[in-house]
């Protein structure tokens, strides 16, 4: 009971936190909205599918982002494509990461031969260049979001893993592992109450990592064709911006707002890991103390100078 | 020495196998999909095809009657040979013609922009890294991610449609111009370089910021040790602290991430490559998802992760020259 008590208190120390910091901040009041956006937007706008007006025709005040090569208007489309794209790319976002803490922790806290096999096959996933992987996979199996998924757990693991194994290898031997085992505790319990929670921040910084990935990703794969073209995704998107020759008849709005909100979700989740990283790498937190401190024009290189600490 | 020579053999075996699993993968793939590939394919190309054209594609999968250890057998023994099957969409060009002619461009411009991207990004890591008081440390690596959050081919997309449609600085397409013949003269040269702008710089800009930021991060954590500090006291010169003893240690995290990165910036590549009707392997893959050949798509996925395998055993070498802990 106690031990449960010192857990959540972990958890929501790190929570306040990394809120507290003005980068995650900013990042995570982003993906909510857009989150937001993808939950309800779809039930605010007209369809996206609808032939509205003529092709091809720029911004104005009836659309405000034009209409694209089949007559669709590009608001819509945009707003209506970031439920399934966001969907499918947290989801890949979490289950990368569960698997990457299965097999990277099971690898790293039992050793041995276990880990000479897992290792072996995080490394193979790992050299395996992923995007022509992802197309044979997806090319043979019937496109949609399912197969998306799949196809991005299955090429998004490994780096997950081998991080997970190497930090299980550091906290296998402290002594609260080793108190823990004497005491009779089963290994799972060990590896899945006490271990991980203290691999929050990297636990959190790998979903986030993940799903940034994934999301680029899927839209790649969509691009190419690869994926469900009947539905509306951020990735169709562009397809059907690449299909209708945007370029060629320089209709800019077809593919900028897609592009743009790709990126600035991306760009958020990145500003996230950069707050997640600067509240708990020791590291830097040291560096913030010493540049608090010391004058800048006390500075002349660039050698962090040596402070006497009283924390 | 010998302790290097056998470590390199032994990053080869592992290249080997890792080489051997994706040829297995190669094979299983195809047949693990639910009903049977022939009849998929069948299925897919009812009446677009030549029987002649069916049968050497089940020829070229081993999609026979034998058992699948004989089938398997067979499949690798052609691999070996360099026989990738037969293309659908090129029918009856084997695979492996099409993808040589194809391979060249890929490399060149993956392997220059990975290169231009890798130095550029690193010396700018250690240099923000080394002024990180200064204001280029707080503006530079919010910029970079910036763009780095951008898919690559969209920025490509952005990129072709300002500077070569609107401003007609750049050419929109092909890797040199149909004027120039092909060979070692200087025209052919120059045509190449100039096509090659405006795709290897799209991909420079998207992968110029991790290279930077995981330099700089290193490179903190690099300053802050002891031995920087030794080394500062003793009265050595600031620029050989900052080049020879930081950069030096700093750099070998990042040389790693080169090897772990090529798959990934190929992948850019073949996007890229396909914004700009770049005539390499990217090309090659939309036509082959377009017409779904899939003997030319898995031919792609054989030849990209043999070029990842050597290269990054290459990189094995340059680790080993830098780190000499791995020597020990």
């Amino acid at each position: 009971m106690k031990n449960k008590i010192q857990h959540s208190s972990i958890v929501t120390r790190w929570f306040s936190g990394v809120i507290s910091n003005k980068k995650a901040l900013a990042g995570s009041c982003i993906i909510l909205f857009f989150v937001f956006i993808a939950i309800i937007g779809p039930f605010l706008i007209q369809s996206p599918t609808e032939f509205l007006g003529t092709p091809l025709s720029p911004p104005s005040n009836k659309y405000l982002f034009g209409t694209n090569g089949q007559g669709q208007d590009v608001f819509s489309q945009t707003i209506s494509g970031a439920r399934q794209t966001l969907f499918v790319g947290f989801s890949a976002g979490i289950l990368v990461v569960l698997i990457g803490a299965l097999i990277g922790g099971i690898a790293g806290y039992y050793g041995g031969r276990t880990d000479d096999l897992l290792s072996l096959i995080i490394n193979i996933f790992l050299v395996m260049p992923g995007l022509p992987l992802m197309v044979i996979l997806a090319s043979w199996l019937p496109p949609g979001p399912g197969t998306l998924l799949g196809v991005l757990v299955l090429t998004g693991w490994a780096w997950n893993a081998r991080v997970i194994r190497s930090q299980m290898m550091t906290f296998r031997n402290r002594d609260f592992v080793s108190a823990a085992i004497v005491s009779g505790e089963k290994n799972i319990r060990i590896i899945i109450i006490e271990i991980m929670p203290r691999m929050l921040s990297l636990l959190a910084s790998m979903f986030i990592g993940s799903s940034i990935y994934a999301i680029g990703a899927q839209v790649g794969l969509e691009f190419l064709g690869l994926g469900d073209i009947s539905r509306v995704t951020w990735g169709t998107n562009l397809y059907w911006a690449s299909n209708d020759l945007a370029l060629l008849t320089e209709s800019w709005w077809t593919f900028v707002p897609t592009g743009l909100s790709i990126a600035v979700v991306s760009f958020s989740l990145t500003l996230i890991n950069f707050g997640i990283d600067e509240v708990t790498n020791p590291r830097l937190v040291s560096e913030r103390l010493w540049r608090e401190k010391i004058p800048k024009k006390n500075i002349s290189n660039g050698i962090t100078p040596v402070l006497k600490s009283h924390e | 020495m010998s302790k290097s020579i056998s470590y390199l053999i032994r990053r080869l075996g592992f290249y080997l196998v890792a080489a051997f699993a994706a040829l297995t993968l190669n094979f299983i793939i195809p047949r693990m999909m639910p009903g049977d590939p022939a009849s998929i394919i069948f299925a897919r190309f009812r009446g677009k095809l030549k029987p002649e054209a069916i049968e050497a594609m089940r020829q070229s999968f081993g999609l026979t009657n034998d058992p699948l250890l004989v089938q398997y057998w067979s499949y690798l023994k052609g691999i070996l040979g360099g026989n990738l099957g037969t293309s659908i969409a090129y029918f009856p060009e084997p695979v492996s013609n099409i993808i040589s002619s194809g391979l060249f461009w890929t490399i060149f411009l993956a392997g220059f922009s990975l290169i231009v991207a890798f130095s550029i990004g690193t010396l700018l890591g250690i240099f923000i890294a080394w002024n990180r008081t200064g204001k280029l440390d707080t503006l530079l690596p919010p910029t970079l991610a910036f763009l780095g959050a951008f898919p690559y081919f969209w920025l490509a997309m952005l990129s072709l449609y300002i500077f070569g449609f609107s401003l007609n600085w750049f050419p929109l397409s092909h890797a040199y111009g149909n004027q120039v013949s092909p060979g070692l003269n200087l025209s052919f040269i120059l045509s190449v370089i100039y096509h090659a702008i405006l795709p290897a710089f799209t991909m420079i800009f998207v992968s110029l910021g991790g290279w930077m930021l995981s330099m700089r991060n290193t490179m903190i954590s690099t300053l802050g040790a002891d031995y920087i500090t030794f080394a500062n006291a003793k009265g050595i010169s600031s620029r050989h602290i900052m080049l020879r003893y930081a950069a030096r240690n700093a750099i070998l995290p990042n040389l790693t991430g080169f090897g772990m990165a090529l798959g990934f910036i190929l992948s850019g590549a073949l996007l890229t490559e396909i914004i700009f009707s770049y005539p390499g392997q990217g090309y090659l893959l939309l036509q082959a998802v377009k017409s779904q050949d899939f003997p030319l798509m898995q031919g792609i996925f054989m030849t990209i992760t043999f070029a990842v395998l050597a290269a990054n055993w290459l990189v094995d070498i340059a680790i080993l020259i830098f780190d000499p802990r791995t020597r020990k």
